[in-house]
């Protein structure tokens, strides 16, 4: 599917957004999605990164599959031995963001309304080609959807998406 | 290279010693040479298997009956792959093994080189935790992360891939007690509300039932278990696997619940208003239709894995710890519960639903279970493969000690058996091993006579023979319009002989008369390991069953006489 299309949800498979605190190891990622892909999780978006200590890294990975599973799937993320603590932040009081780049083939007298739009949504032109523009915006995944419906028309060629990216606010555990 | 230090075989095989590892089960081969060389200088056993699978059954029977790890010794790409099914089966029982393959070459790592195979990928799914070396100086803390982890909390195979460069190379690292799991944890005592709310429910439960898993055996809870029955007069139910835990010859002893338990368990089963599984998973064979199981019931769930609270059943009350410390806090806060009527219930239908089998038309299966409980008077330690076999031996011979019965449960390994009486007995020479097997699962193993007859080991083998894959033919018949499709074993070997040929005393059971004086001659041969054939009905079914998917209204306890639906469970 286009990750530009808002991602399909129902009420047994609602998006979930997880996080997992890791040992930065190689074959730790394998470990995880074979969680997933186990229990019929599709993962929709999956973003790595080293933690404050560099020994640790971050997941946070969007995923849609049966609720009745989530319970038992953090469970079974937690229990993997590299997984220091695996967070369910499907309801919590989290910062969210996520960042996208979009492609646009334009002429440039065809691109008054492609930065009228861009304007709107605080997005960046990055690249300013004479046929292509590359605008990068971010913000909440929602966001991001509504922003790049909007310039599908204009023969959006390439989208990169980063997923997203979450904070526990305060002092609750990401 | 430095020839003062060792190399990564000879420090690998170093923190083995220091492990207190007796035996390593295993198979040779290019890229495991360096630790197969390092062994020749070490007091550790090498026991030269048939095969990478039989090596990893042998260090399972090892671990089960011990409660010490097993360890597997193997080289690379096939012979890591050959690991796969004993990694399976110990990792569904929870048993520890250590399995190490050698490995290609590091630069040669990912070039598809001779005998390279990405073990530490195909074996994710089947391990507690895996490691590949990648630095020489790593060994000693891998090998004690890997016996820590193998162990502790639930246990569980772990496997450690190990290049040759690695393997023939220097190592300078010291032995290391350190240990780096930030993200693991084993639980130990309970939480101390939780105990007060379990004993309240647990002394004022009118119908208690304590339902013994796989956990009770690991945790050595089995004394616990039994006062804390004793003091609240609650009867005893065991899974498959749970056997042993406490003396199934005790008069709260109910057997084994389940598809093929007893009906009495699985009627107490049904009708208990508080059933507490210490040690159990809530296993599918267990507990039949989730939806009509236990139903009315509290239910208390002990395990040492939180990952397990809900998986099956939501308890309605979770209690995280070991089993042994767990039962042992309970014991003083408990009150003695008024079962008095429950426990003549439980044995009228003891009395009412008794197991039996016919003693008519050949030799029965059961009756030479039956004699073989008998004649091993609940001292013998019992290995078991899966299928018909596995569940008379279950249902016939009383496990009356802790780790004295051992069988694939979860996995439901054909072929194990046999080599899990071979490790059982390197372990415990002192007592007696039988494996109870059947004719198809012992032909996936039987090339480990070699392995007990080269050491006299004094393990000895009960093959039923039925000359077919004796559970299949069953559920065809029940389920499937007695449509037979591959349940023939055709071209069976005379086992009798099959035996003589590597050298191995065999004698064989053809008459229900001959029973007793052959099974008490092999029961005594004491000069190395014996067979002993016994060629029963073909045709026989286990009894009572509960189809699988099903509940316990729809247990038979004898053959049905209409016909039946498939089960809507899969196995």
């Amino acid at each position: 599917m286009s990750a530009a299309q808002t991602i399909p949800t129902s009420e047994s498979n609602p998006i979930h957004t997880i996080s997992l605190f890791v040992n930065n190891k190689p074959g730790v990622l394998v470990r995880v999605s074979l969680v997933f892909s186990r229990r019929a999780f599709n993962i929709e978006s999956l973003v790595v990164s080293p933690a404050a200590e560099g020994r640790f890294a971050r997941m946070t990975i969007t995923c849609s599959g049966n609720s009745g599973a989530l319970e038992q799937m953090i469970k079974q993320l937690a229990k993997l031995v590299d997984v220091v603590h695996a967070v369910d932040h499907t309801r919590d009081d989290a910062y969210e963001t996520e960042i996208a780049l979009l492609k646009l083939d334009c002429a440039i007298d065809e691109r008054t309304h492609i930065l009228q739009i861009s304007e709107h949504y605080k997005a960046k032109v990055v690249d300013y080609g004479t046929d292509s523009l590359i605008l990068q915006v971010y913000g909440s995944s929602e966001k991001l959807d509504a922003f790049i419906d909007l310039l599908r028309p204009f023969q959006l060629v390439e989208l990169v998406r980063s997923g997203k990216l979450l904070m526990a606010r305060g002092r609750q555990l990401t | 290279m430095d020839q003062n230090l060792p190399t990564g075989g000879e420090k690998l095989v170093q923190c083995l010693e220091r492990e207190g590892v007796e035996y390593i089960f295993g198979l040779s081969g290019g890229a495991v040479m360096p630790i197969f060389d390092a062994l020749v200088d070490s007091k550790i056993k090498l026991i030269l298997t048939r095969h990478e699978q039989g090596a990893t059954h042998m260090a399972d029977g090892y671990a089960r009956s011990t409660g010490k790890p097993g360890v597997v010794l193997v080289t690379s790409g096939p012979g890591a792959t050959n690991t796969v099914t004993g990694l399976l089966t110990a990792l569904m029982d929870s048993a520890p093994i250590i399995v190490i393959c050698g490995q290609q070459i590091l630069p040669m790592l990912g070039k598809d080189a001779f005998q390279e195979a990405d073990v530490t990928g195909i074996t994710y799914p089947v391990v507690k935790h895996s490691y590949l070396i990648k630095e020489a100086e790593d060994v000693p803390r891998i090998l004690r992360e890997a016996f820590h982890l193998a162990t502790t909390g639930r246990p569980g195979p772990v496997l450690i891939d190990l290049p040759k460069d690695i393997g023939q190379g220097p190592c300078a690292a010291p032995f290391s007690d350190e240990l780096d799991l930030p993200g693991y944890e084993v639980p130990s005592r309970a939480e101390p509300d939780k105990i007060v709310e379990a004993a309240r429910h647990l002394s004022r439960a009118k119908r208690p039932l304590l339902y013994v898993g796989h956990g009770a055996v690991i945790a050595d809870a089995g004394k616990a278990v039994t006062t804390l029955a004793e003091k609240l007069r609650a009867p005893v139910v065991t899974t498959l696997l749970g056997k042993g835990a406490v003396d199934e010859m005790h008069p709260l002893h109910l057997g084994m619940m389940g598809m093929h338990g007893t009906a009495y368990a699985n009627k107490a089963v049904a009708d208990c208003d508080l059933i507490m599984s210490i040690g159990g998973r809530w296993d599918d064979r267990i507990t039949g239709k989730l939806d009509e199981f236990c139903t009315d019931a509290i239910k208390i769930h002990i395990d040492i894995d939180p990952a397990e609270f809900s998986k099956i059943v939501v308890p309605d009350i979770s209690i995280l710890g070991d089993a042994r410390l767990v039962i042992e806090d309970l014991i003083p806060q408990v009150e003695m519960a008024d079962t008095a009527e429950w426990l003549d219930q439980c044995e009228r239908w003891r009395k009412q639903f008794p197991l039996k089998y016919s003693k008519q038309g050949g030799l029965r299966a059961q009756y030479v279970l039956d004699r073989l409980n008998a004649i091993t008077a609940g001292e013998a330690i019992f290995t078991t493969d899966v299928g018909q076999h596995q569940m008379w031996a279950a249902q016939f011979c009383k496990a009356r000690s802790n780790r004295h019965w051992i069988s694939s449960g979860g996995a439901g390994t054909m072929g194990f058996g046999w080599p899990a009486a071979i490790g059982a007995a390197f372990a415990n020479p002192d007592k007696k091993v039988w494996a109870v097997v059947g004719d198809g699962g012992f032909q996936m193993t039987s090339m480990e006579l070699a392995t007990a007859q080269i050491h006299k080991l004094k393990a000895k083998c009960l093959i039923i023979n039925n000359n077919f894959l004796g559970m299949i033919r069953q559920w065809q018949e029940m389920f499937y319009e007695n449509r037979l499709s591959g349940a023939d074993l055709e071209g069976n070997p005379d086992f009798v002989k099959l035996a003589q040929a590597y050298g191995v005393k065999a004698f064989r059971i053809k008459r229900s008369a001959d029973t007793d004086r052959i099974l008490e001659e092999a029961h005594a041969y004491d000069e190395g390991p014996c067979v002993v054939v016994a060629e029963v009905v073909k045709e026989d079914n286990v009894f009572p069953m509960i189809p699988a998917g099903g509940s316990v209204g729809e247990m038979l306890i004898e053959a049905p006489k209409h016909k039946l639906q498939k089960p809507t469970g899969s196995t």
